[in-house]
């Protein structure tokens, strides 16, 4: 049988060619991103904001988005803010919380269900979420907050485990994928809830699989191929993991894509952060992690042994030894 | 590489066929599901967003807390002073207050002023570990005492009442007879409640909301309610208004501010029916001392007034016609049967020490649920059957042996989840997709270097070899930087996004037992037997 190559053997492409256009492209989708999060904002949802939110969903004909937002106006909640879902059935309607009184509060949402069941009873409520203010304070600082320990933790263990280049290098394009995820949510005005910062924290952790695949290849050519000038040798370690980094993301672009075609879409959103940082990511650890460490001078001094001679040959017995723990 | 130990192949048979075993009763239906034999009966719980049910999260509000300690602590001064009965060992004090969180009084002989501090030493007790006390006792000015709570004695107060708190809700929730309600702490002053199935908590709020402190009080006579209308109420009494519908007219009364009998001297209540017009009545009984106390107010006071007060509301306020000694009473009212079953559940689960408000209320309905887990399933079959062919079109027989841990994997995963009692959310049904595309990840890794190795000239046993130990360095930091990630979700998440992170980690853990371990297993075993001199991948 003959079997599929999703890229040819022995690729030699100069792909740190355009580091800096790459890069170029990188800084300003970056800062597109931050200044669209900054003009446009995020559409929290009701876990950061506060507020009430309900799932609405139409057995037969939807009417018009003014039409409910007039009328759920009409219950005497204030403004409503209302959002299609992935399906064009189903709607979720938000509204803020009676201020200060926590009684009002309470009761508002059950206010909300039996209004909107008054105005289209054929419509069936499928959620409803109410969150004060003061929780919805702390689970945002509680996102930031892991968000940020994420992406520290794993930078000191990349940094731990490989030569602080490397640690920047992981740091830099993490903040680059949550700086371009940031963005998405902004772009598209999808929800920005509890699961977001799930996302969120599921691309930090994985797309820096690819990373680290490569930058263990620079690691061992580096330590093969003394004399070689860096620039060709990130190129081979990139050409080398080029058909793995391909056959895996394309692997995880099939599993997201299925889960966002078919999937519940209640996670819609949830789902096409994921796919978009796993598409970003392949794409930030070839142009992104590999030529940062060209500015940050690693070298073949980098895993030189610095201390005893022979360094060298305990990393390799080491590799094999991980091997071994980890079977 | 061949040498694949017996005893490895058969640990590894052993703990995939538990794995295999152990993942069917969560794909059973309930009937066959109740069938199986204690020891079997694990499957994997769905989430509140999978099976449909309500979250709803509660917090204390510490200020009415620090409230009621501080009137707890002015009786327990008043009683403390008034001595024994019958002795003639009254202090006598004066200008009592609880102004700005202390207790300050003043005691008329200075004589008596440290047998009055000695006295209250008795009623304070030590809190916390480092002998410190729950109140400080300060004598202020040579006439004055006065009494602070000090932090560890709040921290307490704090502890204990939030350890009732849950004890009287769960009692409370357990009361509407739902299935499986979990009620548990949650930091300082919180408490999660979860009950899957319930589709409108309006009930269980209302029923949760009560803190259905019932107390019993005079009826000040002798203050003129038009008077305390305008607000000359007399000293040591207030003015507290009727429940809804309650009164007959009169919208008020005004009660003495001291406490006769409390909620907690309570020890049952129940619906029942008053004989004369067979309305519906709560019938209450007192303790020991409740009784005793009851006895001897209503002995000395017939002919006048007492109030039932119910969450500061006067339910009624009949005459004492003659002293009621047995401990027993009825509160009638315009109840229904429900309503009055409502209020004696609420009473007999006791009172809660604190106010309570909802600040987080999530409510999914089964059909959403069931909808969610039809295309979480469908969605994670389809993409099972992609990334399986994908493998086998691209790695052949390598990817067949990939393809069997992965289905290993599956089996896994849900074997844990089962055995740890853990929980699948909906988020969860997205991790594990997820782990499906992440799963063959380790093997493409593998597979990738073997067909390197192969490119450079290597024997087929050599570059197998080095393909799996070359790879496993990559494999294994890869996951590390996945569990930092999943234990700060976890960390931080709240129920779904925990179930997230706890399919996730489990996830990883057994794929790079299936990836690695497994498919090594299947190599070793193809290899020693075929002896191939060239492989396809």
């Amino acid at each position: 049988m003959r079997l599929l190559k999703l890229v040819p053997d022995d690729t030699n492409i100069d792909f740190l060619k355009w580091r800096k256009v790459a890069s170029a492209m990188s800084i300003i989708l970056v800062v597109i991103s931050i200044a669209l999060v900054a003009v446009r904002g995020l559409n929290l949802g009701v876990d950061f904001v506060g507020g009430q939110s309900v799932r609405v969903e139409f057995t037969q004909e939807m009417p018009p988005i003014d039409d409910i937002r007039e009328k759920v106006g009409d219950i005497g909640l204030g403004e409503a803010t209302i959002q299609q879902f992935g399906s064009d059935k189903a709607i979720s309607i938000r509204t803020a919380l009676p201020d200060g009184d926590k009684a009002a509060a309470e009761q508002a949402g059950q206010q909300l269900v039996a209004g909107i069941k008054k105005a289209f009873p054929t419509a069936k409520t499928g959620s409803v979420e109410t969150v004060s203010g003061k929780v919805s304070e702390e689970l945002l600082r509680t996102g930031a907050i892991s968000l940020a320990l994420a992406m520290l933790g794993i930078s000191i263990y990349i940094w731990v485990r490989f030569e602080w280049q490397f640690g920047v290098g992981a740091l830099g394009r993490l903040f680059h994928e949550v700086a371009l995820t940031f963005g998405f949510f902004a772009v598209t005005q999808l929800q920005f809830d509890l699961n977001s910062v799930a996302a969120l924290l599921t691309i930090v952790g994985y797309s820096l699989n690819d990373t680290i695949v490569v930058y263990d290849r620079i690691r061992e050519n580096l330590k093969k191929y003394r004399k070689m000038e860096i620039i060709p040798l990130l190129n081979l370690s990139i050409n080398e993991t080029l058909s793995r980094t391909v056959m895996t993301s394309v692997a995880m672009l099939l599993a997201l894509g299925t889960l966002l075609i078919f999937g519940p879409d209640v996670i819609f959103g949830f789902t096409a952060a994921i796919l978009l940082g796993v598409f970003v990511g392949t794409y930030s650890s070839i142009l992104m992690s590999t030529p940062i460490l060209v500015w940050l001078k690693v070298g073949p001094g980098s895993f030189v042994p610095r201390t005893s001679a022979g360094n060298e040959g305990a990393e390799r017995v080491a590799g094999k030894s991980d091997d071994g723990a980890v079977v | 590489m061949l040498d694949f130990p017996r005893w490895k192949t058969i640990g590894i048979s052993i703990i995939l066929l538990l794995g295999i075993l152990f993942s069917i009763p969560s794909f059973l239906p309930e009937k066959t599901f109740e069938k199986l034999p204690s020891f079997a009966q694990t499957k994997v719980n769905l989430g509140l967003d999978l099976a449909g049910g309500s979250h709803l999260l509660l917090e204390a509000d510490l200020a009415d807390l620090q409230k009621t300690q501080l009137s707890n602590m002015e009786k327990t001064v008043r009683t403390a002073m008034r001595g024994e009965r019958g002795a003639d060992d009254d202090i006598a004090i004066g200008e009592l207050s609880t102004a700005g969180g202390k207790i300050s009084f003043l005691v008329r002989d200075q004589a008596q002023l440290d047998d009055a501090r000695d006295r209250l030493f008795k009623e304070t007790q030590g809190a916390g570990l480092t002998g410190q006390r729950d109140w400080n006792i300060n004598i202020v000015d040579s006439t004055r005492i006065v009494m602070t709570p000090t932090s560890a004695g709040r921290t307490q107060a704090v502890a204990h009442a939030m350890d009732t708190a849950r004890d009287i809700i769960d009692r409370r929730v357990n009361a509407l007879g739902t299935r499986e309600p979990t009620i548990i702490r949650e930091g300082n002053d919180r408490v999660v409640v979860q009950v899957p199935g319930l589709q409108d908590p309006t009930a269980l709020k209302e029923l949760i909301g009560k803190t259905a402190r019932l107390e019993f009080r005079m009826v000040d006579e002798n203050a003129d309610p038009n008077e305390a209308l305008a607000g000359r109420v007399p000293v040591g009494s207030e003015i507290v208004p009727y429940a809804e519908g309650e009164g007959n007219g009169a919208s008020f009364e005004v009660l003495r501010r001291q406490v006769m009998i409390s909620g907690e001297q309570l020890i049952n209540a129940q619906q029942s029916y008053e004989p004369q017009n067979n309305q519906p009545v709560v019938s209450i009984r007192f303790d020991s001392a409740g009784s005793s106390t009851f006895a001897k107010v209503t002995s000395q006071s017939v002919g006048k007034r007492f109030a039932m007060v119910l969450d500061g509301k006067v339910l009624s306020a009949p005459s004492i016609n003659e002293p009621i000694l047995g401990g027993s009473a009825q509160i009638s009212g315009s109840f229904s049967v429900a309503s009055a079953n409502a209020l004696a559940i609420s009473l007999r689960s006791g009172a809660l020490p604190v106010k309570m408000t909802v600040v987080e209320e999530r409510t999914v309905t089964p059909e959403l649920g069931a909808d969610s887990i039809r295309k979480g399933a469908i969605a994670g079959i389809i993409a099972t059957v992609t990334v399986l062919t994908l493998m086998f079109v691209v790695y052949g027989r390598f990817g067949i042996y990939a393809n069997i841990a992965l289905a290993f994997n599956v089996a896994l995963i849900i074997a844990i989840m089962a055995a740890f009692n853990a929980t699948l959310t909906l988020p969860g049904i997205a991790g594990f997709v997820l782990t499906i595309g992440a799963a063959v990840d380790a093997n493409v890794l593998i597979n990738e270097r073997i067909r390197e190795e192969l490119k450079r000239g290597r024997k087929v046993f050599q570059a197998v070899e080095l393909g799996y130990s070359e790879a496993s360095r990559a494999i294994f930091d890869a996951n590390v930087t996945n569990v930092i990630a999943a234990s700060l979700m976890f960390w931080f998440g709240s129920g779904p996004i925990k179930g997230f992170a706890v399919v996730l980690t489990i996830g990883i853990i057994t794929s790079v037992f299936t990836a690695v371990t497994v498919t090594r297993m299947f190599v070793a075993h193809w290899l020693r037997t075929k002896r191939p001199t060239t492989i396809n991948i």
